[in-house]
């Protein structure tokens, strides 16, 4: 079996810059990368056919070994048709992500993010002072001498210095019997989300 | 006529479904009707398959009138017609929570509705992958399958939609391509792409390039099974899709990676070549897993760990290519799709009646809605492996074959294995004891659905009309009805077992399958190691 050296340089080059590309964080570089690992793997699978012989079209008088192996092609053209697919769904979702992010970088996990930034401090299962188990609004003080009570009165007050000042005046709604900023509750909305900044004792107290 | 030659209609009829529901997308009652009745036909229809393997052995239909090496085949045989049975029974109860969801949410409002045809191209995608008989066939069933949940995975085009789209996309694409390698060097030594062709030829193939191929293969699948350290993906990106898109997804398309592994090991790749290096990624996949499960506060990622965690189990089974170990492992999967498919169906229920699926702002849910507590309680414990549950039996199975070899190896997995379904439990303990034991103030940041509630309930009288749509009747009977299915694999473990013991030992003797392809005179070569014959 021969095989041709040039196809199998320009494989080579086409799997070195698609691998270079996916690493690349801009999406439009790893869709490119991909669209290059696509068909870089189809000249492989063309040169697995071996000997370019003649065009596989059945005649009398042609032995079998002249010609050319068929199969391969088949196995191209359905992966031909799935790599097409995949690039026009790509490029819808890289739209998508410069008209919702107006960038074309790869976006970070941010609950990820969240839970990587959570000190290994548990307030409930860490705590000297055991979390509150009464029925009364007591004031808890932690270890540090911080506030740790996790009756909503007290913490009404620290929620809202969290974002801004205290003095400003807040926009509140009232939800499930307290009051609460509009920012919070619409944040509610989204299981972890942001705008509540982890503090040292974790939970986002 | 046999049956088993309906097998194709397990592919062609959720297309056909595809096709008329994509027809009648502006009919979304129609739509749910059609798809609804297309699926429960082909679970029929699978039963009847599962029936006929269990009964006649392994059997294989060729497409197109083309002689097995060169033509396309499909092959039933015990294990491809569970994996199709347990398949099937939990899309079509998602597919029902799905719809209940669509009506309670008001989804007649939408122009135009993709989810059912998409879905049951999924459904196509993955009943192809079981039951095909040739490498390349695998590949174009694999691809339906993404191409499909791609689909599923950004639907409605929200930011964090997108953002995991991408990643899962291009890492499903990058391991597609170390498919479709592997396959092209598999037909460059080989000649053939034909599974029980490449058994036998496979075999004759000096180590070296023996070892690439299996390689190349196993890290492929290992990418679509999450397995440890290529598993960083899916934690990730499955979280974010809607509820019951998520659940379908765990149980299904994880465990079609863990299929293609187990069918590369025992049918392609006999042997124990690989074992070792195989049992320490599944040590590290239960160990590494389950700790970042720990880590989560919120349910939905929680879940996807335990998820990558729990594959360890199946790779441990696989890697001790025994008999017992490999029942085991069959036992294990048919368990796993049932439970955390269910495990993320009532996650879905807790986020609509909670506000939240955050364990930070969740809290006494036991008071508010027992129903869902049960349901929650359930499927947990058997997940953490809990007696009398399936979980626990499929990991005795484990434990068991994993004594009987004896290897150090083999004792370290058993260590690990006893140490995950303990942290399973402290993490299902966990998310139980904050989200459903709690009072509601106790949350860090209690969502104020569960602080108005009680108010509400006293007082308004659009207090009840609210719990309605909550948790509507249709989405708790789906759940309901695959934690039943769960309850039903403990209760019926003995049969289950039975078939899973069968199963592994015609795929660890090769020449049921082999000669259901290649014609009932064909010589089949012994199985070449040691590790066949226990």
């Amino acid at each position: 079996m021969s095989v041709n050296l040039t196809l199998l340089i320009v494989m080579g080059a086409l799997y070195a810059c698609g691998i270079y590309l996916i690493l690349e964080r801009s999406l439009t570089r790893v869709l490119l990368g991909l669209m290059l690992l696509a068909n870089a793997t189809n000249l492989l699978i063309l040169a697995t056919g071996g000997y370019a012989g003649l065009a596989p079209l059945f005649a009398k008088d042609t032995p079998a070994q002249e010609y050319n192996d068929p199969l391969p092609q088949a196995l191209i053209l359905t992966s031909i048709v799935i790599s097409f697919a995949v690039t026009a769904f790509m490029l819808g979702i890289i739209y998508r992500t410069w008209v919702l992010a107006r960038q074309d970088d790869i976006q970070d996990d941010l609950e990820d993010r969240r839970v990587a930034a959570t000190p290994s401090f548990d307030a409930e299962d860490d705590a000297e002072v055991p979390a509150e188990t009464s029925e009364f609004p007591l004031t808890m003080l932690g270890s540090d001498g911080r506030d740790v009570s996790n009756h909503p009165a007290s913490r009404r007050g620290t929620a809202q210095g969290l974002g801004q000042d205290a003095d400003q005046p807040v926009a509140t709604l009232v939800a499930g019997g307290r009051e609460m900023p509009a920012e919070q509750a619409a944040a509610e909305e989204k299981p972890g989300s942001l705008n509540v900044d982890p503090g040292p004792e974790g939970g986002g107290k | 006529m046999n049956i088993a030659s309906f097998a194709p209609l397990a592919v062609v009829l959720p297309i056909l479904g595809a096709a008329l529901t994509f027809l009648l997308i502006r009919h979304s009652r129609a739509q749910r009707a059609v798809s609804i009745s297309l699926l429960s036909l082909t679970l029929a229809l699978e039963c009847l398959l599962l029936a006929s393997a269990w009964s006649s052995g392994a059997a294989a239909v060729t497409i197109g009138g083309w002689l097995p090496p060169w033509g396309i085949v499909m092959v039933v045989d015990q294990f491809s017609s569970l994996m199709l049975v347990v398949s099937s029974a939990i899309s079509l109860a998602v597919l029902v929570y799905a719809t209940g969801q669509g009506m309670a949410d008001g989804d007649e409002d939408a122009p135009v509705s993709i989810f059912h045809p998409t879905y049951l191209i999924l459904v196509a995608g993955v009943s192809n992958a079981f039951l095909s008989g040739d490498l390349f066939n695998l590949y174009v069933g694999f691809e339906i399958l993404l191409t499909a949940s791609y689909v599923l995975m950004t639907l409605g085009g929200t930011g964090p939609r997108i953002r995991a789209g991408v990643t899962y996309v291009v890492v499903s694409v990058v391991s597609s391509v170390l498919f479709l390698i592997a396959i092209a060097m598999v037909y460059g030594a080989t000649g053939t792409v034909n599974m029980a062709d490449l058994a036998i030829k496979l075999g004759e193939l000096d180590q070296g390039t023996k070892t690439l191929l299996h390689v190349m293969l196993l890290v492929a699948f290992g990418i679509k099974a999450a397995v440890f350290p290529l598993s960083f993906w899916l934690p990730d990106s499955y979280p974010t899709a809607p509820a019951p898109v998520t659940a379908v997804f765990a149980g299904l398309l994880t465990k079609v990676g863990v299929y293609a592994m187990v069918r590369t090991e025992t049918l392609l790749f006999p042997g124990d070549t690989l074992n070792t290096p195989l049992m320490v990624v599944a040590l590290l996949t239960m160990v590494v897993g389950i700790l970042g499960a720990l880590a989560q506060s919120d349910i939905k990622r929680l879940l996807s760990f335990t998820l990558v965690s729990h594959i360890g189990y199946m790779v441990f089974g696989l890697a001790m290519s025994s008999a017992a170990g490999l029942a085991a492992a069959v036992f294990y999967v048919a368990h796993h799709i049932t439970i955390q498919t269910s495990l993320f169906l009532v996650t879905g229920l807790i986020e609509r009646r909670g506000g939240s699926s955050s364990v930070d702002r969740l809290g006494g849910l036991a008071k508010l809605s027992p129903m869902l507590a049960v349901l929650f309680f359930i499927p947990g414990m058997n997940l953490a492996g809990i007696p009398p549950f399936s979980g626990f039996l499929g990991k005795v199975g484990l434990l068991q074959a994993g004594v009987q070899l004896g290897t150090p190896l083999a004792y370290a997995l058993v260590i690990g294995g006893v140490a995950t379904s303990l942290l399973t439990l402290l993490a299902i303990a966990r998310v139980w004891n904050r989200a459903f034991w709690r009072r509601p103030t106790d949350a860090e940041h209690p969502d104020p659905v569960l602080l108005a509630t009680p108010g509400a309930r006293s007082t308004g009288p659009g207090a009840k009309l609210n719990t309605v749509t909550l948790l509507p009747r249709t989405m708790v009977g789906s759940t309901l009805g695959l934690v039943a299915l769960g309850v039903a694999l403990t209760v019926f473990a003995g049969p289950l077992f039975g078939l899973s013991d069968r199963a592994a030992r015609d795929m660890l003797d090769r020449t049921p399958y082999i000669q259901s392809v290649l014609g009932s005179d064909y010589p089949v070569p012994a199985t070449p190691a040691a590790g066949g014959g226990r």
